[in-house]
């Protein structure tokens, strides 16, 4: 699966329109994952996960930075999340099948807050995209 | 047999008393066409699936979409014996269609995404949770009569 230039211009843009609020983006995909799949709690036992938990919005932060770093470096995601990609496989090693989850509410916090953003052609880009990231940062795990 | 609490049962028939049934199946439909283009395999005779624009305009992919979700509207009408509800659909999609199984669970997840779009901050997080549930269900039972 590539991205296409058309995919990484559409990618940019979202990015580019979300700007200063991917941060709030990043907290509400969060929050959703939370609640629509329980089981990736699994993941924060340390964490509070109650509704408005400052903890989650940290890290929502934290998954934001790196979407738009992601964004910013579209044509090499691999070098630029590659300490994460690292993170991932040695200490973390979340299963995979969490990063389409977690993508999975991404879109949904776009389509929630900006529906007029998220055309099929934007949609299927952003999809590709965060598939690309899920890639990247399990790219090490064997 | 699938437990449903009070609250999803209500988030669920909330929503889909506002779903325009042939605007969100023909969006659903489309988009699971664009976004994941493999899935066009299925629709060979649909005509002109050359672009999004195509997609999206085609009459046929805004028809079945529509007949889609309309289905999805028994499921509701059903919720506690979906399985049954769709037991003659599922031999269907095995015997007739060949429809991967996986296809299902990629449509559920576009129409959660047209919901969200079509009801923006009132698609809650329970919202979309007790959505999410309806649509792993509907796949699973989709599902169930394969052999």
């Amino acid at each position: 699966m590539v991205l296409s230039a058309a995919d990484k211009t559409n990618v940019k843009g979202v990015f580019a329109k979300i700007g200063g609020q991917a941060e709030e983006y990043g907290g509400d995909a969060l929050e959703r994952l939370f609640v629509t799949y329980p089981q990736t709690k699994t993941y924060f036992p340390h964490f509070d996960l109650s509704k408005g938990s400052a903890q989650v919005k940290g890290h929502g932060k934290k998954v934001a930075a790196a979407l738009v770093e992601a964004a910013n470096h579209i044509d090499d995601i691999a070098g630029a999340l590659s300490k994460l990609s690292d993170l991932h496989a040695q200490k973390l090693r979340v299963d995979p099948v969490n990063f389409k989850l977690l993508g999975q509410c991404f879109l949904v916090v776009v389509a929630t807050r900006n529906p007029s953003l998220l055309t099929p052609e934007v949609h299927a880009s952003l999809d590709k995209f965060l598939c690309a990231v899920g890639t990247v940062l399990t790219a090490k795990y064997r | 047999m699938v437990n449903w609490t009070a609250e999803e049962k209500q988030l669920i028939t909330a929503t889909w008393a506002k779903v325009d049934v042939a605007d969100s199946g023909g969006e659903a439909l489309g988009r699971l066409l664009i976004v994941y283009p493999w899935t066009q395999r299925f629709f060979d005779n649909f005509g002109n699936l050359s672009s999004p624009t195509a997609i999206i305009g085609n009459p046929k992919v805004r028809a079945h979409g529509k007949k889609v979700l309309t289905s999805f509207g028994d499921a509701i009408k059903n919720l506690d014996n979906i399985k049954k509800c769709f037991a003659q659909l599922s031999k269907l999609h095995c015997d007739k269609l060949h429809v991967d199984p996986e296809n299902f669970r990629l449509l559920g997840d576009i129409l959660i995404i047209v919901l969200a779009a079509t009801f923006g901050k009132d698609f809650t997080p329970a919202c979309q949770a007790a959505w999410q549930k309806l649509v792993r269900v509907v796949a699973h039972a989709l599902a169930h009569e394969y052999h």
